[in-house]
């Protein structure tokens, strides 16, 4: 789904120059979920920005969906989740998540049909006519997933969507991903910095770290695929992963500065 | 009782009060020298202060009206004769109102689109804007005599050059309020727009028009009110054509003070009548984009 090799992006700055990303070899395989969790400054967020298309890598190669990313971007093969909900204000919950659909010229009926179905993935029936600041920061978030599923594209491109939220309202977003993921067999790739978050929900986690940006560590998850009950956190499994990629973190981030 | 007096409407009387109260007293300090100089040769002599206010407050052509005399004038200006006479103040009334709103629409127009091309053009920013704050800096009274005569030159008169001269000054807040609010969309939202390949008038129409939408009302609020200004300003450059500014002129050559302070304040609640119809319009627009009450 998503093949980068060697790829390297270097910031041009006022005070010299900055390797966001040096290096990077990773492939995304069609249906997995994979983490991204490092640090601030290990470039897990300009990954993602390279894949949609939204940052130039500077040197090496990637593919999304078999196509360059550019490519990838145009035809519209992924849906982008932001850490912010970016939800349009004066637009309601039903038109915020119709707006993909309008620009990309859905007719009105299927628009329709589609909005409804991404409110339902996500659990919004019934605020269609709300505007976002009538919704909590969860719900808004989750109008935000509604919006970039409603294209159905075959890859979710999510950064740190939850990062803003409490730990509560963030576990029961987490399991209902996990429940949407299995209902839509779509590839996510998930930025966050919350190592329970990374084990909870995928199936790889990629480790990087910072100065320059690398990865550091890939561990596919020998967690059970799918149905995820949030108790799973308590087992040794889950524990010894964790174990693993906060070893992999301290391994890459070097204290002493 | 406690509604008034924990309400705004006591407050506002009051200073409403005084206001009246300083112009009648300035009424009388102003008309005075005059009235004495007629009680002079009418051989009055010793006239109670009482009637000697009173008598300053009748004067035919007053260097301070008293407040009724101008409400009168505007009572009588308004309703005395047919709105299609010339003495009628709604008949010129009327005649400024079409040039404002002409000259706003253009120059509401005319601030968008300047705002859309240099919102969307790094090179028209620095090479326009220049050029449009220059324009402000212009007296806008030694202007508009050269557009009403230069116009009028060619054959252009009546409604247009004042309307001209009312776009001149309405543009301004709109290109400066247009190009803040066409710029207000977030790097996020802009990204947002990105990942659907959003066309550039997509991202125009969807995203930076709607949120500019608060700062346009408040730039029109501003602008009508001087476009009314604009276009007073054009009519004292030709009294032929009619309006308050001629009303203005015709009063000031005729020394007719009354006639002039009715004028005026005509002109003012026009204004402010203006400018409460465009925040009309701006709450309707808020309430249709959901902005919370």
């Amino acid at each position: 789904m998503v093949e980068a090799k060697g790829l390297g992006l270097t910031f041009k700055t006022g005070d010299g120059d900055v390797v966001a990303l040096s290096d990077v070899n990773l492939e995304i395989k069609r249906g997995e979920f994979v983490s991204f969790i490092g640090p601030s400054g290990c470039g897990k967020t300009t990954f993602l920005r390279v894949i949609a298309d939204l940052e130039q890598p500077t040197s090496g190669s990637i593919t999304v969906n078999g196509t360059s990313a550019t490519e990838a971007r145009v035809n519209r093969s992924y849906g982008y989740v932001f850490q912010a909900p970016a939800l349009f204000p004066w637009r309601t919950i039903e038109n915020n998540v119709a707006l993909p659909l309008e620009i990309m010229g859905y007719a009105d009926a299927d628009r329709k049909a589609r909005v409804s179905k991404s409110l339902e993935l996500v659990n919004l029936e019934g605020f269609e006519k709300k505007f976002p600041w009538q919704l909590s920061g969860g719900m808004q978030q989750r109008a935000s997933i509604a919006r970039a599923l409603a294209f159905d594209a075959d890859l979710l491109l999510m950064d740190e969507p939850f990062g803003a939220l409490d730990e509560i309202v963030r576990d029961h977003l987490n399991s209902e991903l996990l429940k949407l993921w299995a209902a839509t067999q779509k590839t996510i790739a998930f930025v966050t910095h919350s190592i329970p978050e990374a084990v909870y929900l995928s199936t790889k986690i990629v480790v990087m770290s910072p100065r320059p940006g690398r990865v550091t560590d890939v561990i596919e998850s020998p967690l059970p695929r799918g149905e995820r009950p949030l108790e799973i956190r308590e087992t040794p499994e889950f524990l010894q992963l964790a174990a693993r990629v906060r070893d992999g973190l301290r391994a890459g981030h070097s204290y002493e500065e | 009782m406690r509604g008034l007096m924990g309400g705004k409407t006591v407050p506002v009387l009051i200073v409403l009060l005084a206001i009246v109260l300083f112009w009648y007293v300035m009424a009388v300090v102003m008309n005075a020298p005059w009235q004495n100089t007629l009680n002079g040769r009418a051989n009055l002599t010793d006239v109670p202060l009482t009637e000697f206010a009173l008598q300053t407050f009748t004067q035919d052509k007053p260097v301070l009206p008293a407040p009724h005399q101008v409400i009168g004038a505007i009572w009588t200006g308004l309703f005395g004769s047919a709105i299609t006479a010339p003495r009628s103040l709604a008949f010129h009334a009327g005649i400024t109102l079409g040039a404002t709103l002409l000259g706003f629409g253009l120059g509401t127009l005319l601030g968008v689109l300047l705002a859309v091309v240099i919102v969307h053009n790094n090179a028209s920013d620095r090479s326009l804007m220049p050029w449009i704050i220059a324009s402000q800096t212009v007296p806008i009274l030694a202007i508009a005599p050269m557009v009403v005569v230069g116009l009028g030159a060619v054959g252009v008169t009546g409604m247009i050059p004042k309307a001209l001269i009312s776009m001149y000054l309405s543009f301004f807040p709109v290109v400066v309020g247009m190009v803040k609010g066409l710029r207000t969309p977030e790097q996020i939202q802009l990204d947002l727009m990105r990942t659907y390949n959003a066309s550039p008038l997509q991202i125009f129409l969807k995203l930076r028009w709607p949120a500019s939408v608060p700062i346009l009302f408040a730039s029109m609020k501003v602008g009508i009110a001087i476009s009314l200004i604009g276009a007073v300003v054009g009519e004292l450059s030709n009294n032929a054509g009619g309006g308050l500014g001629v009303r203005l002129l015709t009063g000031s050559y005729n020394g007719q003070t009354i006639q002039i302070w009715a004028a005026l304040f005509i002109a003012a609640a026009l204004a402010a009548i203006l400018v409460i119809l465009v925040g009309w319009g701006e709450r309707l627009a808020n309430r249709r984009m959901g902005v919370r009450a």
